[in-house]
């Protein structure tokens, strides 16, 4: 891809007039699998009612970094993580901040969608479920509203006590998108929610997040640039672990301060 | 530039292909061997009980007299011992699986239950019948009764459960947990609402695998001191009891002194094997069922 198409698509979005209130900040957050460190020294903010991007090529850290931010990272026993996350000014590493909490304020979207294999309603009344929602009324309305929230609802409201594993896999994410909106999140993670589907779909998510961010923040990780340019309001470079660059969207795919992120936007590497 | 020599592709492609042809028949073979013998034993179990299995060997106790005699006590003792082995060793087998795949850590505590689990399953189950005579029938003073034999049964089977409930747990996709951690479900309500379901037809399979197992077991109960001649029939727990197998082997053991004995351990062999068959059927219909609903 040329330069020059690449800069064309990328949206011309306004600069909020002041910096939005944050809701996750990173501070000097390194993180080892075992021996290897797969996160340098991260500082980074994630602000409301923004879609950030994180970019930068395979294994260079984006994926983990999301997942230290709900704290799935650790469920691997082999990792270590130092320095310090909070979220709305409380450490996320606190005893006193229950990792259940955490990830019932910040959903997750996953890079694969991964249904339950139960039937449309129960997937995305499973967070509520959890959460001790009882009340079937409330749980067909906090239904309802998810699927619409997430632009699925005309598709499957004739289907809500079929098999989820019979949707086609765009459906999927868009339903898993539904079931994290059910548990009436503050922030969504999603890890590459659109690798694994069509062009049409990834479409219908990308329309989908930028709806969302009226509402909730949102981080993205992604392997596709474009879709970054498209979609986000903020882009985070990552390379071998490391922050490269983090700035507004717009600046970092016209005028990108350092040159490393020249290089990988304009695919001379990565 | 050509790296591969089409020719002597060509050439080897004949035997490739022969050899293809042989496995097949190497693996059939080796199902029909299983296939015949079970034939062959139905024949001959049949042919030497033909006659003698009627409605009235149903549903008579034992009695001397070999044309009187009945297995509706060994029946009732087979259909007692399941109906407590049965949930005992799912309870406790299943629970002991969830434990270790998912509380334990994996690291040294892991490895020595898990080696210790499979020890368990390599011990003769003589032995485990004298741990029952020990432990329920004298320690617990329970007598030979139908609670201290399940007891003794369980222990037999639990490893069975436990290793295949673990192969459940392990083959339940990741991906399925860290949707439900991901919506802040804490481990139970995780193990709960999406492990389980997801593992619970292959558990019931090793259930299935187990119970055939049990229904089938002679030694320990023997070595308990269950009696072949048992007159009134179990009504509880803590009630004398004898089970099918130990009958067959009674009486084949006697068919020294009278040849109609053998035809009544042929005729028992029938009735456990429709017993056996009954049981899996039903636990396969259960299985299904739940395998539809997901």
């Amino acid at each position: 891809m040329t330069e020059l198409s690449m800069k064309k698509n990328v949206s011309i979005q306004e600069q909020p007039e002041e910096e939005r209130e944050s809701v996750f900040e990173a501070q000097g957050v390194n993180l080892w699998y075992g021996q290897t460190q797969a996160l340098h020294n991260i500082h980074l903010k994630q602000r409301e009612q923004e879609v950030t991007a994180v970019i930068g090529p395979s294994g260079c850290g984006k994926s983990t970094y999301l997942k230290t931010l709900n704290r799935m990272v650790e469920m691997n026993p082999e990792v270590r993580i130092s320095g310090n996350i909070s979220y709305r000014g409380r450490n996320i590493f606190s005893r006193r901040f229950p990792v259940e909490e955490l990830r019932t304020r910040v959903g997750m979207v996953f890079q694969k969608p991964n249904p339950f294999p139960k039937s449309v309603f129960e997937n995305v009344a499973y967070g509520p479920k959890i959460h001790g929602i009882r009340d079937k009324q409330l749980l067909e309305q906090i239904v309802e509203e998810s699927l619409k929230g997430a632009a699925i609802w005309e598709e499957v409201k004739d289907r809500l006590h079929e098999n989820a594993f019979g949707l086609s896999g765009g459906q999927q994410q868009r339903l898993c998108i539904a079931r994290c909106l059910a548990v009436e999140p503050d922030v969504i993670l999603m890890d590459e929610p659109t690798s694994a589907l069509d062009p049409k779909s990834t479409m219908k998510v990308e329309e989908l997040v930028r709806e969302l961010k009226e509402t909730y923040s949102i981080m993205i990780v992604t392997h596709n640039m474009q879709q970054a340019a498209r979609i986000s309001d903020r882009t985070a470079f990552f390379l071998n672990g490391e922050v490269v660059e983090c700035d507004t969207t717009d600046r970092i795919f016209s005028n990108p301060s350092d040159d490393r992120t020249e290089d990988y936007i304009t695919g001379r590497f990565g | 530039m050509q790296m591969m020599d089409q020719e002597a592709v060509a050439k080897s492609l004949p035997r490739r292909i022969a050899i293809n042809k042989i496995v097949r028949g190497l693996f059939l073979g080796s199902t029909l061997f299983g296939l015949v013998v079970l034939a062959v034993l139905l024949y001959d179990v049949i042919s030497d009980s033909w006659g003698w299995l009627n409605w009235n060997f149903l549903t008579s106790v034992v009695s001397f007299d070999a044309a009187e005699a009945g297995v509706i006590g060994a029946i009732t003792g087979t259909f007692w011992l399941m109906m407590i082995t049965g949930p005992l060793t799912m309870i406790i087998g299943v629970a002991t699986a969830v434990f270790i795949e998912e509380y334990v850590k994996e690291g040294r505590v892991r490895t020595f239950f898990e080696t210790n689990i499979s020890n368990l399953a390599g011990v003769p189950s003589i032995v485990f019948g004298l741990l029952g005579l020990t432990v329920f029938v004298r320690i617990l003073g329970l007598g030979s009764v139908v609670l201290a034999g399940a007891l003794t049964m369980s222990l037999l089977v639990l490893p069975i459960v436990i290793v295949s409930a673990q192969e459940a747990l392990r083959a339940v996709p990741s991906y399925l947990r860290e949707a439900s951690y991901g919506m802040g479900a804490t481990r139970w309500q995780m193990i709960r609402s999406v492990v389980l379901p997801a593992a619970l037809p292959s558990i019931l399979t090793g259930m299935i695998l187990s119970m055939s197992r049990a229904i089938g077991e002679t030694a320990p109960l023997i070595a308990l001191g269950i009696p072949a001649l048992l007159i009134p029939l179990p009504s509880s727990m803590f009630d004398s009891f004898t089970v099918l197998p130990v009958q067959i082997y009674y009486w084949t053991i006697d068919a020294a002194l009278n040849d109609d004995l053998a035809a009544l351990a042929a005729a028992t062999i029938i009735v456990l094997l429709v017993m056996m068959f009954i049981l899996n059927a039903t636990a396969i219909l259960v299985r299904n069922k739940f395998q539809k609903r997901l």
